[in-house]
């Protein structure tokens, strides 16, 4: 294939070193999936050690879950869900050329994703309001448990960590929905939609972890 | 894009100004971009070695006090490891050659690409920000409990290390998916050249490695910042838990830094022999071996750590094993040489050199090894005369024979023979002069990282210091040799080694799509007859 001769596929051009509008969404989607690999090793440092100190502390933990409020926890699960569901509406309304429906998909997703986010900054002023910050700035009076600040070292380092997540990915979709607002995406040319929203399955996947890790423990 | 195909035009000259560099997305620019920087890193880092062994040149006090020295050490440290090796071979040469092995256009994320240099650069500008708040003392290691107390020059390095490992991460993402998807038609996995597998090789570690390294210096950065305990002893933490972690990615990191090393000696060693290479899939498969063993054995950098002793005993012997796969390698090079037409210019001095002083550095690992002896080596100058001899006397090795190999493709000049020579006997006394007194400085118990030592390893310590200026010297030299043949060298033809694979089938340099026409492959990468 020489080069010069554009590939246009579904109004996306082909970037020029692909041979096809093929190679280049398998390209795209190995690409996404190695990148999940390293967000699952780096949220896997901080499993590892969740573990490792519960195992230590098991009363510890017990001791920090009862100051989460586990119905707004599931309340946060259910919306994640109910995120990832509709992310992959968006694939598919884009599949079936449905252009209006993809960018409706995707406003609801971002919404979700902004409850989450909102509901999360009500726990987290609530955990700030009481002392129960992490390590070194703890301030609670009444902890049963030597350690209880590491509990909450864990908590807000998990829980931080993957709201920040949920913010990029919020960003991203965000990004999406100008674009399909534009009517970029279709049958043939959907590969953002794919990628984002496998991004988007993963960080719902974490939080499927770190809800009973941390509101249901003991 | 569509690229010019006049006579004349290439990737170098098709578009002009600092901008167009800074913007690029060709691979073969983004490789030479690296090139630049790291060059420039080890200009740095290599001063600091001359200046450590300035003070260790003597007993005592020389040049700098012992606050200074702890400083001195752990930029040369951090700086060589984070900045020169890891990006050295894969995203320098890589960069430049594994599409043009593979016989693609680029690599498959260019865009991808040029963030993971930009993510260096930011990277090193974080750490550089360490010397306003009194620099860094911990060693490249940042072991806890003392990374956490030091002062807060340490929280800018290992942000800095923390930016530079997605670097790492997205190169090697970039690589894995172009050696998937972008192989030239009839490029099947066994006629890709050995550099190649060497390179997947690493770029999966480097993905699956370098992770568990960001969370490590992020929780080491929250150690500091907020004092979570996790690693903290006095917040019910576990110091030793760093250890762990940090060698869970140091330990693969190592072998990020040979694997490529390897694959560039693989290339040069057939080439100059003009024989098909001896026993391919042996070595394309034991670059995946090293690989996958190369997760299981960071518990040998832990013997005096209180780990158990089952551990101990496991991660000894797995750590042998690595021996194995690394053992088949030069046993094929070898072979390879045997009857071969043995030509000894400078690219083959140094993949020789290489192969004589990597020996030695990995049977000295298998030394270490033995959870026993190591009990009296650990953290004398016998692990740091083993290390230097696989991370120099490997690595960097192979970076020059590399560099000299492929110089007249990158920029279509020859370099002068008789200089490069000159600077491999340099390199090469030089190195064995520093560090193989190390050796028998760390079997007679002088500890590494001090910056001062017992009246009786004086003697050695000089020549040591001696050595180390030999090596400044050659390395001095080459940088002008490498110079001069970017500016004045005399043309090269487009295969002026006879060489096989695909990157010599192209102009030098080569047009910015790098082959006029896509290439189609019939057969393996080193057919000699
Ligand atoms: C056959 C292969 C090898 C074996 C069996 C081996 C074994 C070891 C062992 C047991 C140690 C720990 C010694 C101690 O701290 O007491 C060590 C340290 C080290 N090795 Fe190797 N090694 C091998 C190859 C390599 C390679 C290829 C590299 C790098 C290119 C390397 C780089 C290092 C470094 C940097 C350290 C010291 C880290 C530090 O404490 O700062 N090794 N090696
Ligand atoms: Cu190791």
């Amino acid at each position: 294939m020489s080069s010069g001769n554009e590939i246009i596929v579904g109004g996306h051009k082909v970037a020029h070193h692909f041979d096809s509008a093929e190679q280049e969404f398998e390209a795209s989607k190995l690409g996404i999936w190695l990148f999940l690999c390293t967000e699952i090793l780096m949220f896997g440092g901080l499993f590892v050690g969740y573990v490792i100190f519960h195992n230590i502390y098991p009363e510890m933990f017990a001791e920090g879950a009862k100051h989460l409020d586990w119905r707004l926890g599931s309340l946060n699960t259910v919306v994640l869900l109910l995120s990832s569901f509709t992310m992959v509406l968006s694939i598919y309304y884009a599949q079936t050329n449905q252009q209006k429906k993809t960018s409706n998909m995707l406003l609801i997703t971002f919404l979700c994703g902004l409850v989450f986010m909102v509901i999360k900054a009500f726990e987290y002023y609530h955990k700030f309001h009481l002392g129960l910050y992490p390590g070194s700035y703890f301030s609670y009076e009444h902890a049963e448990h030597a350690n209880l600040a590491m509990y909450f070292s864990f908590y807000f380092l998990m829980t931080g960590l993957h709201g920040t997540h949920v913010l990029v990915g919020m960003f991203l979709i965000a990004w999406l929905w100008i674009r399909s607002r534009r009517k970029e995406f279709n049958k043939d040319y959907y590969t953002p939609l794919e990628v984002v929203g496998l991004f988007w399955h993963l960080v719902d996947i974490i939080w499927i972890y770190l809800f009973p890790l941390l509101y249901l423990v003991g | 894009m569509s690229a010019s195909h006049a006579e004349g035009k290439n990737y170098l000259n098709c578009e002009k100004g600092l901008w167009s560099w800074l913007t690029t997305l060709d691979h073969k620019r983004i490789g030479i971009m690296y090139m630049i920087t790291v060059m420039v890193f080890f200009a740095v880092g290599g001063t600091f070695a001359m200046l450590i062994r300035g003070e260790l040149y003597s007993a005592g006090r020389n040049i700098v006090g012992p606050e200074t020295y702890n400083q001195f050490m752990t930029f040369h440290g951090a700086i060589m490891v984070f900045m020169v090796i890891i990006p050295g071979i894969p995203a320098f040469l890589g960069n430049f050659f594994l599409p043009m092995h593979l016989g693609a256009k680029d690599v498959a994320f260019p865009r991808v690409n040029l963030l993971s240099w930009y993510c260096l650069i930011v990277g090193a500008a974080i750490s550089l920000v360490s010397l306003i708040y009194n620099g860094v003392d911990t060693g490249w290691t940042f072991y806890t409990p003392y990374s956490i107390e030091t002062n807060n020059g340490t929280t800018w390095m290992v942000a800095g290390a923390f930016v530079m490992g997605f670097s790492s991460i997205l190169t090697g993402l970039n690589f894995i998916v172009t050696t998937h998807k972008l192989r030239a038609p009839g490029m099947t996995f066994f006629n890709m050249p050995l550099f190649v597998w060497a390179l997947y090789s690493t770029a999966v570690l480097q993905v699956l490695a370098t992770p568990v390294l960001g969370i490590t210096l992020m929780l080491l950065i929250a150690e500091r910042v907020l004092g979570v305990g996790i690693f903290d002893p006095t917040l019910g933490g576990d110091p030793v838990l760093f250890q762990h972690f940090f060698w869970f990615y140091s330990h693969p990191a190592v072998y990020i830094m040979i694997l490529p090393a390897m694959g560039i000696v693989s290339e040069i060693i057939t080439a100059f022999s003009r024989k098909v290479i001896f026993g391919y899939k042996a070595i394309a498969f034991s670059s995946v071996g090293i690989a996958v063993v190369s997760f299981f054995v960071w518990g040998h950098h832990m013997f005096t750590s209180g780990q158990s002793e089952a551990a101990g005993i496991l991660f000894s012997f797995i750590t042998m094993l690595v021996g194995v796969p690394t053992a088949i390698k030069v046993f094929n090079w070898v072979a390879t040489l045997y009857k071969g037409s043995v030509r000894f210019d400078s690219p083959m001095l140094f993949a020789l050199g290489f192969l004589f002083l990597f020996t030695i550095g990995g049977v000295t690992g298998i030394m270490l090894a033995t959870a026993g002896l190591d009990i009296h080596f650990h953290d004398t100058y016998f692990v740091v005369a083993h290390f230097h001899y696989v991370m120099v006397g490997g690595t960097l090795m192979a970076i020059m024979g590399g560099f000299y190999y492929w110089l007249p493709k990158m920029f279509g000049r020859m370099y002068n023979e008789f200089w490069a020579r000159i600077t491999f006997v340099l390199i090469f006394v030089g190195f064995n002069v520093t560090f193989f007194p190390q050796f028998i400085l760390g079997a007679m118990g002088m500890p590494r990282r001090y910056y001062d030592y017992l009246p009786e390893f004086q003697s050695l310590n000089r020549i040591s210091s001696f050595g180390a200026w030999t090596i400044g010297t050659g390395f001095l030299i080459a940088l002008f040799v490498i110079i001069h043949s970017i500016r004045r060298g005399e043309k090269a033809t487009s295969n002026p080694w006879g060489a096989k694979t695909l990157e010599w089938t192209t102009s030098s340099p080569p047009p910015h799509e790098n082959f006029l026409e896509t290439p189609v492959v019939t057969g393996g990468p080193y057919e000699f007859r």
